[in-house]
């Protein structure tokens, strides 16, 4: 019977995909089958709108062993038999709907990703993005965001070390809530999501079925809107102690046993239907499942509810038929359920079968080819330049008056959410279990060493909404830069990284423009930084009508995840000056001179000008590769003893972070400020570094030979933030705004 | 020395106390699964951190229906070390073996960060090689961590020496301010009558190496294996 427009709604396929999928199956198909295709053909699990452009990044480089999409996370050599699989995953939408347990099953997500790949995940980092802080909505959103990205990880046992946060209208009603975890494996233990050979058998292991999460995928892939809370049933709970299970006992089995089992992966959107047919398709293979023992919640469950619901915590391990007792006897010792649910074929096929109940015995109740499921339809869309980004990279930022009092503006600055410490969160997580964090949160990277070996990795996520709305490619340029300097700043060089791409809807030619110029940058910035993406998710329909009104998307928002490595954690470098009498420069730029341009987009002009966000950022991208060289270059020889590059607040607010963190002054009175003061103190241009050195002329003719230009700004030492004639503050009262920011805008109950 | 380190379900500071006792003080440390019934031949039992049983319920209420329990009341009634950390001290209020109850922080909010605690009784074989009054700087990492007991129960512990540290500023002095999780009297441990039961919220498995950014928990660990011996025998 063909649907009506509401089903098709409910798993948003359009008509046309519905009867492409008709024609391709020769019949009409049956509401399992049809539920499973909505599923698949989803952006979420499908990429039907990001694949071609996606094609676009470097994807393979010498140290890179799994990638983009080949498998559940992307994996990179970093030598002496070991290897890193990491991820970024979002999960706006559910966590606008239920803030808590969409940020908690967000990190549950990506947990089992990497776990799946058999390594065992030693970190999580968060990045996120909310509405201003004056809102009572945004306030509860980001608490319980916080609090379940908390809840979850801190039960797990794995630390959150890093990430970041900003605020902007455009994410007023559509957070985002990217989680990226970061797992260590030896690379002879790693596992594949390949269903193998036929005969093989599918285990279902972990947490029961329920109702919970029945068109998730479907979910994230459309425009929220005011009946989205009726959407709630389609946000999962999740169950950190049964996480913690599983990971313990399918990492223990990769490490052990891994000749026991052909494949592992993870259910996560479209649950059962996308990790079944997943492991099939890379196996080229077909599966045969029967729902009816598939362990279960609640009685009357339908075979449709069993195959989408994306009740969470649970995996499927793909068994070869000799090793079944002893995989199962190894998931029971860790007091977990675990049942032979299907069977790999050799037909090509996902045939579903129900034997339970009024069903009737092994009744086909779907059987789809895997490749009509595993291969959606593509659109390349035409995206288009609208005529308000035109208006606005016109914009004459040159027109605003300049800055009158520099120092009530720094510590203006240093007090709004978007700049002051993040403490207050990260205090609410764990961050230090496993005992392998070097430097935590707070600083431009966190550092992980490596046990058993001298090695350490350096990670960051980064992604400047507001640079892309204003500018896509070079936003998407900057992302990538940002990430990868950050984990340069820690003294770490950058090897891959991975991406969580979140756009409005891209149906829309002015979105579509945004992603392909975002990506266009981002695959540039790649090239040249020498950094693959070696995995990604990417998240649309970002949008919402809060008011009632036309949705309006959030600003084009990238995320990168950077992986950086150093041979030695003896080599890492720290945020906070040092000692006394070092000298502090800056490289990336050889003059104090502001240039109106640097205001672009800027925190300072958004604060000092009634929330103004205009011009045109602008970045090099060869200076920025040759000033991380020049930056690990130095490190190595010895020279540098900090270093914090300069980003959201510009370099005023750069070295006030510095002295604040190390309760150490800078004296850089002497500096001789010209042009706009307001753009050469505030002015977010990218691709500096503050870096302290006890040698300042090795330091500055190593950045010649390097061709970066470089300022030797002063001398670390006293109790005050000294630049130029125009900024001289005492540490203390820089503090106070830096450490209370975000307390002091959560406070503000009632305000809006 | 043979460290028996119990791992619940939902345990996870179980290979940090390891790491630090095989890899940095080279001690025999194995792993031992709550459905062991003995812990003969081992010297020391540690209870880690952790979420066992995800804390549902309450936190340690499950836990101390292990098996494994019995065996670690056997230990604790004949004098031997046993270190309960975080999730472990909670566990051994539950199960009786140390006395009160761990709340949730009176920020209603999980921490993670560093705090000093003041060594109140050093004549235990976990303080041993501490100074009377000595600070040290040890992590916390806990959403339940307000030590409680009635006055009666705590006066008898402070006459009796029980109170084996406190959270305190850098200066010793254990201010309200200090006190992180709204413990009465800035509790941080307690050990029992025999002193060879302790219990700490905070995790000295996590300042073994100054890599980590401190090295005092081994001070703790250390005073284990020095007063072994003597631990056994007492």
């Amino acid at each position: 019977m063909t649907p009506d427009q509401h089903t098709l709604d409910m798993i948003a396929l359009t008509r046309e995909e519905y009867e492409l999928a008709c024609e391709r199956l020769d019949r009409e198909p049956s509401d399992v089958e049809l539920g499973m295709i909505g599923a698949l053909w989803s952006e979420h699990c499908g990429y039907k709108n990001s694949r071609p452009l996606l094609r676009l990044f470097p994807n393979s480089g010498p140290r890179v062993l799994t990638k983009a999409g080949e498998e559940n996370a992307g994996v990179v050599d970093i030598g002496d038999g070991w290897c890193v699989a990491f991820k970024i995953e979002s999960h706006n939408h559910p966590s606008a709907i239920e803030p808590y347990e969409g940020a908690a099953t967000g990190v549950g997500g990506i947990v089992r990703d990497i776990f799946a790949m058999g390594a065992r995940p030693v970190a999580l980092l968060d990045s996120l993005r909310f509405g201003p802080l004056t809102d009572a909505r945004n306030r509860y959103l980001f608490q319980h965001v916080v609090g379940g990205i908390g809840g979850y990880g801190n039960c797990l046992g794995v630390p959150t070390v890093g990430g970041e946060v900003a605020f902007d209208d455009s994410y007023s009603g559509n957070p985002l809530v990217n989680a990226m975890c970061v797992g260590v494996a030896r690379i002879d233990k790693l596992q594949k999501s390949s269903a193998g050979a036929a005969g093989s058998l599918l285990l279902l292991v972990g947490a029961d079925t329920g109702r919970d999460g029945i068109h998730g995928a479907t979910f994230a892939s459309v425009e929220l809107d005011e009946k989205s809370d009726e959407r709630r049933p389609a946000v999962q709970v999740g169950n950190p102690f049964m996480e913690k299970l599983l990971m313990e006992a399918c990492v223990e089995l990769a490490e052990e046993h891994g000749d026991w089992i052909v494949g592992m992966q993870d259910l996560g959107a479209a649950g059962l239907t996308s990790a079944a047919v997943e492991s099939a398709a890379k196996a080229g293979a077909g599966i045969d499942i029967d729902v009816a023992h598939a362990p279960r919640r609640e009685d009357g469950m339908s075979a449709y509810d069993l195959m989408l619901s994306e009740s969470q915590e649970r995996m499927l391990i793909i068994v070869s038929p000799e090793h079944e007792a002893d995989v199962r006897a190894h998931f029971e010792r860790w007091e977990l359920h675990c049942v032979v649910i299907g069977v790999v074929t050799d037909d090509g096929r996902a045939t579903v079968r129900d034997s339970s109940g009024t069903a009737g015995n092994g009744k086909v109740v779907a059987q789809l080819p895997v490749e009509l499921l595993s291969d959606p339809p593509q659109y390349r869309r035409q995206g288009e330049k609208p005529a308000w980004l035109d208006d606005l990279q016109a914009y004459d930022l040159s027109a605003l008056p300049d800055t009158e009092d520099a120092n009530a503006d720094l510590l203006r600055l240093l007090g709004t959410p978007e700049i002051a410490s993040k403490r207050w969160i990260w205090r609410q997580y764990d961050h230090q279990v496993l005992t392998n964090t070097v430097v935590g949160p707070g600083s431009d990277a966190s550092v992980l060493r490596i046990k058993g070996t001298r090695r350490a990795i350096a990670i960051a996520t980064d992604g400047d909404g507001r640079m892309c709305y204003l500018d896509p490619y070079a936003g998407g340029v900057m992302a990538v830069a940002e990430a990868t300097r950050n984990v340069v700043c820690a003294g770490a060089r950058a090897l891959a990284v991975t991406d969580c791409l979140n756009f409005g809807n891209p149906e829309k030619p002015d979105v579509y423009y945004q992603m392909e110029q975002c990506i266009r940058g981002m695959a540039a910035a790649c090239e040249a930084l020498e950094t693959p993406v070696v995995s990604g998710n990417v998240s649309l329909y970002n949008e919402t009508s809060s008011d009632g009104g036309q949705p309006r998307a959030i600003y084009p928002t990238p995320v990168v995840g950077a992986l950086g490595l150093m041979e030695d954690v003896d080599s890492v470098i720290p945020m906070s000056f040092q000692s006394e009498g070092d000298d502090v420069v800056l490289l990336g730029a050889d003059t104090p001179r502001g240039d109106v341009n640097a205001l672009a987009g800027s925190e300072y002009v958004k604060v000092a000008h009634d929330g103004l966000i205009a011009g045109q950022p602008r970045i090099d991208l060869e200076l920025e590769v040759r000033l991380q060289r020049v930056l690990l270059a130095a490190n190595a020889a010895g020279l540098v003893r900090s270093a914090h590059d300069c980003s959201r607040g510009g370099l005023a607010v750069t070295i006030a972070e510095i002295c604040i963190e190390s309760g150490l002054g800078l004296d850089a009175a002497g500096v001789s400020i010209s042009g706009r003061v307001d753009a050469a103190l505030f002015g977010e241009t990218p691709s500096r570094i503050v870096v302290s050195t006890s040698d300042a002329g090795a330091l500055l003719s190593r950045a010649r030979e390097h061709d970066v230009p470089a300022l030797r700004l002063g001398v670390v030492g006293g109790d005050r933030i000294a630049l130029g004639v125009e900024i001289d503050v005492a540490i203390g009262d820089a503090r106070q705004p830096y450490e209370n920011g975000l307390a002091s805008a959560l406070a503000a109950d009632g305000a809006s | 020395m043979r460290f028996a380190i119990v791992v619940f379900p939902g345990t996870w500071s179980d290979r940090d106390c390891q790491y630090v006792l095989r890899d940095v003080l080279g001690q025999q440390a194995d792993l031992v699964w709550h459905r062991e019934s003995s812990l003969d031949g081992y010297d020391c039992i540690v209870l880690p951190g952790g979420f066992s049983y995800g804390d549902y319920l309450r936190c340690g209420a499950i836990a101390r229906f292990s098996p494994v329990m019995a065996a670690v009341a056997r230990h604790a009634e004949a004098g031997r070390p046993v270190f309960g950390i975080c999730n472990g001290f909670q566990i051994l209020c539950e199960a009786g073996l140390l006395p009160g109850v761990l709340r949730r922080n009176d920020s209603l909010q999980f921490r993670c960060e560093d705090t000093f605690l003041r060594a109140e009784n050093v004549a235990t074989p976990f303080t041993s090689t501490l100074e009377l009054g000595q600070v040290i700087t040890i992590p916390i990492s806990h959403a339940e961590g307000s030590y409680y007991a009635d006055d009666t129960t705590l006066d008898e512990l402070e006459s009796n020496g029980r109170v084996a540290f406190r959270y305190c500023n850098a200066d010793g002095e254990p201010a309200p301010e200090s006190n992180p999780n709204g413990s009465v009297r800035n509790i941080a441990g307690v050990v029992n009558e025999r002193g060879n039961v302790l219990g700490m919220m905070p995790h000295p498995e996590r300042a073994g190496e100054e890599l980590m950014g401190g090295s005092d928990g081994l001070l703790l660990w250390r005073g284990v294996i020095e007063s072994g011996v003597e631990a056994v025998v007492g």
